[in-house]
């Protein structure tokens, strides 16, 4: 009951904000401040009864706040959610980064009222999506996390945000169709025909048809592929990410690409163990691929917010190496597995937290500038102290510096992985350090050197960027760009205030306490993480 | 109704079988009398007949769901659970297609005409379904067919009489290419019952049975809007006015498709030709070329039109496999209802704003109305199948269905198509959420609001549309309780 409160909560603020015209502009950004933050107490409270026990447990038993009623007998669907350590940080992600999402937006000029429902919309969908124990479920939150997302791309994005919204639409739609198919044979192979995924974990399907197994894994595998996403299927992503709204893009890469990993340990790994297995090797050289891919790919952006979109495949590929190793179950110990997942797992949470503070300070150039080229910035250190310390702290943290929860969580990875798998982990280490360089240059071509500052906002500046200015001026006739008046600053880098500071702070304390006290957290990923690589191993 | 006067005890009791069928009836004759002495600007009266009507014989269809099904008049007519859904779907449909019409209609010197013409054609794709002979399904047919010409070119406009006329140059046509069909069945078995056919056609000529199988399904292929027998759709639909054109695309396609799926599990049930790959055939070839044809449009009628053509195709992927799997009955009593819904109120947003034809000028004329775009977008997104839509449940239990039946690369291709769909869905609904409202106090500056074209709105369709995007999500987050009442067990 508790959990469907929290499921529900947003959804409930956002139809209120819906119906109540009045609550409009300011007014309608608190009300989704106090919803967001009223979720995430109920999330704290959940995580503070939680009980994670000891040794295996999760994933296909002692399951807490479980909620399982009838949906559609005849398919035997179900409403069935429930929490264990799998979820619960997923969960509590969801929660910090959409208040933090929430607080950041307290500025924003454009239709606020619609776009804190349409947020709230999203927060329901990603928090069900994360608690969701039935395929269809699943499938359902999944799907809506898509719709949502793209109004956000659509409507409040810049640049080029309608095809780039399209673009997103239609690949991550054609993956959740082929996580459907992949579904709808894990039914139909299943002995008691159900899409309950408790059960199907239980009771694996397709164990005898090696080649079903295989198809419907090529499936689902497909359709998180996309999501998470993965090399070759990941270029949805940069466009996405460049012309979406800078609360948009850190919930996109936050929670939106958990979505995809999360699928693959807990439907993909539990309930297919013996597709996993046989298919763990193609994972690995997968996320390492990934891995290379985008960090190589990020090295050469001159974009910042598209080379932080190209970090996000990077540490996502690190993610499916410590899940594919998890599969290795014939060359490595179940202690290795269990440290590959409870890795792959660390870097979820800490990826969300650190990408998101990372996309919200890239906002910050985009509402001083309107540009994201790394050639019309520099110097920012001397006029934005803050800025630069705050981006300096979250780069740091995104290259997997000690101290910070990414070290924690890749540390562990490449630990669990290097037994199984030890070539793609040595290849996947290199990752890091291109990791690393690009950061730095970034860094340094951000905040050091002579202070330049794109003029604003009519600056004739030769980029293409300086169309998305145009419209403020100059509605146009089907008004597919912002037509708000935002909020004219002297030419001259303001430093990051109020609101913004109270967005990207706590996330970044966040991602620090985590790489200082790991065990908070490591206590509730542990036991599911250990369910996972045992039932990965039957 | 004309029963022989022998057993007239018998046939009375079988009569009150039919009383869903009945009261149709009864709406239509009672209304056209209604509507001889009713003055021109008290039509409604017939209207409301025309809507208890519909919603009594509704009623009356729930109330005998559970009975045990039976076959009336000879077995000619068959009352079972895809009966029953068919006679609630559509009579249901036909009370909110009425009601959508009436905007459009009110003051018209020929109202009362439409409403019966509406009524009668549910009539005959009432009895569409419900055939369990051959002679029937050709007088469902063309009770099916007949009126809907009619209503086509009901405005007596260029387009509408261009329409009506290729409706019925293609229907007597099919129709012809049914009743060969049919002779040849006859020919082949001496009988036209389903049940002996079923034992008897296994055993017929190839040949006849060949000609037998393709003719009728070409008649209710046609009736549905199917590839090859779909050109009629889009011209008919664009031709015509909106209120009709959801009509026409709605209504009989329930029939149509609940027929087709008794032939397959009945007659052609053991035939030694492969029907169900026939079907499945059919089904992707309307779903793709359907879809392939709705991308360029930019007339939304056009549009919705072509999107019709490839629903028919998911439809007729459980037709496929009818008979052969447990799933299929679910499948199909979830799919009809969700797709009458959404098509009903994607067409009622057209209706809304009659004088905007293409998508930039729906957009535009419904700009300011933010809860009708809301609408359209749970509609739109509701045929393509999104969560938590009542079609996202039709889809998912079709797929299953067709999947179980051993049709997997009919699942795989109707999962691309659903991907292709959602690109042309987008290119309406893009443009329509993207035109700017001014919320109060939002604090933008309101140089977006250009909105000059189309400023009719109509009221009935707004409120339909409201209604088909409520009920769907309803039906789809409630299909449960829905399966549970029609497909009991």
């Amino acid at each position: 009951m508790l959990l469907t409160v929290v499921v529900l909560l947003p959804l409930a603020a956002a139809a209120l904000l819906l119906a109540v015209p009045a609550l409009a502009g300011r007014a309608a950004i608190w009300v989704w401040i106090a919803a967001s933050a009223a979720d995430l107490a109920l999330v704290a409270w959940m995580w503070w009864r939680y009980d994670p026990g000891r040794g295996a447990t999760g994933v296909v038993g002692n399951l807490a706040y479980e909620v399982d009623l009838q949906w559609i007998p005849t398919v035997d669907a179900g409403y069935h959610i429930g929490v264990d350590g799998l979820s619960l940080p997923l969960l509590a992600l969801t929660g910090v980064l959409f208040l933090a999402c929430a607080v950041w937006s307290l500025r924003e000029p454009d239709r606020p009222r619609t776009q804190a429902a349409l947020f709230l919309f999203l927060q329901t969908a990603c928090l069900g999506t994360f608690a969701a124990l039935d395929l269809i479920l699943f499938f359902v939150f999944f799907d809506l996390t898509i719709v949502g997302m793209y109004f956000v791309i659509a409507g409040w994005g810049h640049g080029n945000a309608r095809r780039s919204a399209l673009k997103f639409f239609l690949y991550t739609f054609l993956g959740s169709l082929a996580l459907l198919v992949g579904f709808i044979g894990l039914f139909l192979g299943s002995e008691e025909r159900t899409f309950d995924m408790v059960a199907l974990a239980e009771n694996p399907p397709l164990t005898d048809s090696p080649l079903a197994g295989g198809l419907v894994l090529l499936a689902i595998g497909l359709g998180l592929a996309v999501k998470t996403p993965l090399f070759p299927f990941h270029t949805w992503l940069p466009d996405a990410h460049t012309d979406a709204p800078a609360a948009g893009s850190a919930i996109l890469a936050g929670i939106l690409l958990k979505l995809g990993t999360y699928g693959f340990v807990r439907i993909a790994m539990p309930i297919l163990p013996d597709a996993w297995q046989r298919w763990a090797m193609v994972v690995v050289v997968v996320g390492t691929i990934s891995v290379l891919w985008g960090a190589f790919v990020a090295l050469a952006q001159t974009d910042v917010k598209r080379m932080i979109a190209y970090t996000s495949v990077n540490h996502m590929g690190y993610v499916l190496l410590g899940l594919g190793a998890a599969g290795l179950v014939g060359q490595a110990d179940e202690e290795a597995r269990t440290i590959a997942t409870v890795g792959a797992l660390y870097q979820m949470v800490s990826h969300g937290l650190l990408t998101g503070a990372l996309f919200l300070l890239s906002g910050v150039l985009w509402s001083r500038g309107q540009t994201y080229a790394f050639d019309h910035w520099g110097g920012l250190a001397r006029p934005a102290p803050v800025f630069a310390a705050l981006l300096a702290v979250a780069a740091f943290g995104s290259l997997g510096l000690p101290g910070f929860a990414s070290f924690i969580a890749e540390f562990q990875i490449f630990t669990g992985a290097l037994q199984a798998a030890p070539v793609a982990t040595v290849l996947a280490v290199t990752g890091i350090l291109v990791t690393a360089g690009l950061f730095l240059v970034a860094l340094q071509r951000l905040l050091t050197g002579p202070t330049a500052v794109p003029s604003l906002p009519d600056g004739s500046s030769p980029d293409d960027q300086a169309a998305a200015a145009a419209p403020s001026s100059s509605p146009t006739q089907d008004g597919a760009t912002a037509t708000a008046v935002r909020p004219r600053t002297a030419t001259g880098m303001r430093d990051v205030h109020g609101a913004e500071l109270a967005a990207v702070v706590p996330l970044l304390a966040l991602a620090v306490l985590l790489g200082l006290f790991p065990r908070a957290l490591l206590d509730v990923i542990e036991p599911a993480a250990a369910a996972v690589a045992q039932l990965v191993a039957r | 109704m004309n029963d022989p006067m022998g057993g007239m005890t018998g046939a009375g009791e079988e009569a009150l079988a039919l009383l869903p069928e009945l009261l149709l009836l009864l709406g239509a004759g009672g209304g056209l009398l209604l509507g001889l002495w009713t003055p021109q600007h008290r039509q409604w009266r017939v209207r409301a007949v025309v809507i208890v009507a519909c919603l009594a014989s509704a009623a009356a269809a729930a109330v005998v769901f559970s009975d045990p099904p039976t076959r009336v008049f000879e077995e000619t007519w068959v009352i079972d659970g895809t009966t029953g859904i068919v006679r609630i779907v559509v009579a249901l449909s036909a009370a909110v297609a009425v009601f959508l019409a009436s905007s459009s209609l009110a003051g018209h010197p020929r109202e009362t005409e439409a409403y019966v013409l509406m009524l009668l054609g549910a009539l005959g794709t009432i009895a569409l379904a419900a055939s369990g002979d051959l002679l029937l399904l050709v007088a469902a047919y063309l009770l099916a067919s007949i009126p809907l010409y009619a209503l086509a070119g009901f405005a007596k406009d260029a387009s509408g009489t261009e329409a009506t006329l290729k409706y019925y140059l293609m229907g007597a046509f099919v129709g012809v290419l049914m009743m060969v069909g049919v002779t040849s069945l006859v020919l082949a078995t001496g009988t036209t019952g389903y049940p002996e056919l079923a034992t008897l056609l296994p055993e017929a000529p190839a040949a006849l049975l060949a000609v037998g199988v393709i003719g009728v399904l070409a008649g209710v292929g046609f009736k549905a809007g199917a590839v090859p027998v779909h050109f009629w759709v889009p011209d008919v639909t664009a031709g015509t006015t909106p209120a009709m054109a959801a009509y026409i695309t709605t209504i009989p396609k329930i029939g149509a498709v609940a027929a087709a799926f008794r032939l397959l599990a009945e007659p052609f049930g053991g035939v030694p030709l492969d029907v169900p790959l026939l079907v499945a055939v059919i089904a992707a070839l309307s779903m793709t070329l359907g879809n392939l044809a709705a991308f360029n449009q930019t007339d939304v009628s056009r549009l919705l039109a072509y999107s019709t053509v490839s629903q028919v195709g998911y439809l007729f992927m459980v037709v496929a496999v009818a008979g052969r799997t447990d799933l299929a009955l679910p499948a199909l009593a979830i799919y009809l209802a969700g797709y009458a819904i959404t098509n009903l109120g994607a067409f009622a947003a057209v209706a809304a704003f009659p004088e905007a034809r293409s998508i930039s000028d729906w957009a535009a004329a419904a700009g300011r109305n933010r809860w009708v775009v809301v609408s359209l977008v749970v509609c739109l997104l509701g045929l393509v199948g999104t969560p938590p839509t009542a079609v996202f449940v039709g889809k998912l239990a079709v797929f299953t269905a067709t999947w179980d039946g051993g049709l997997a690369w009919l699942v795989v291709l109707a999962a691309v198509n659903t991907v292709a769909s959602l690109f042309y869905y987008l290119r309406w609904i893009a443009p329509a959420a993207a035109t700017r409202d001014v919320p109060a106090g939002g604090g933008t500056d309101g140089g977006a609001s250009t909105v000059t074209v189309g400023r009719a709105v109509r009221t009935a369709p707004v409120v339909t549309l409201h209604v088909a995007a409520i009920a769907s999500v309803l039906l789809g987050a409630g299909s449960g309780l829905w399966l549970a009442v029609v497909v009991p067990g």
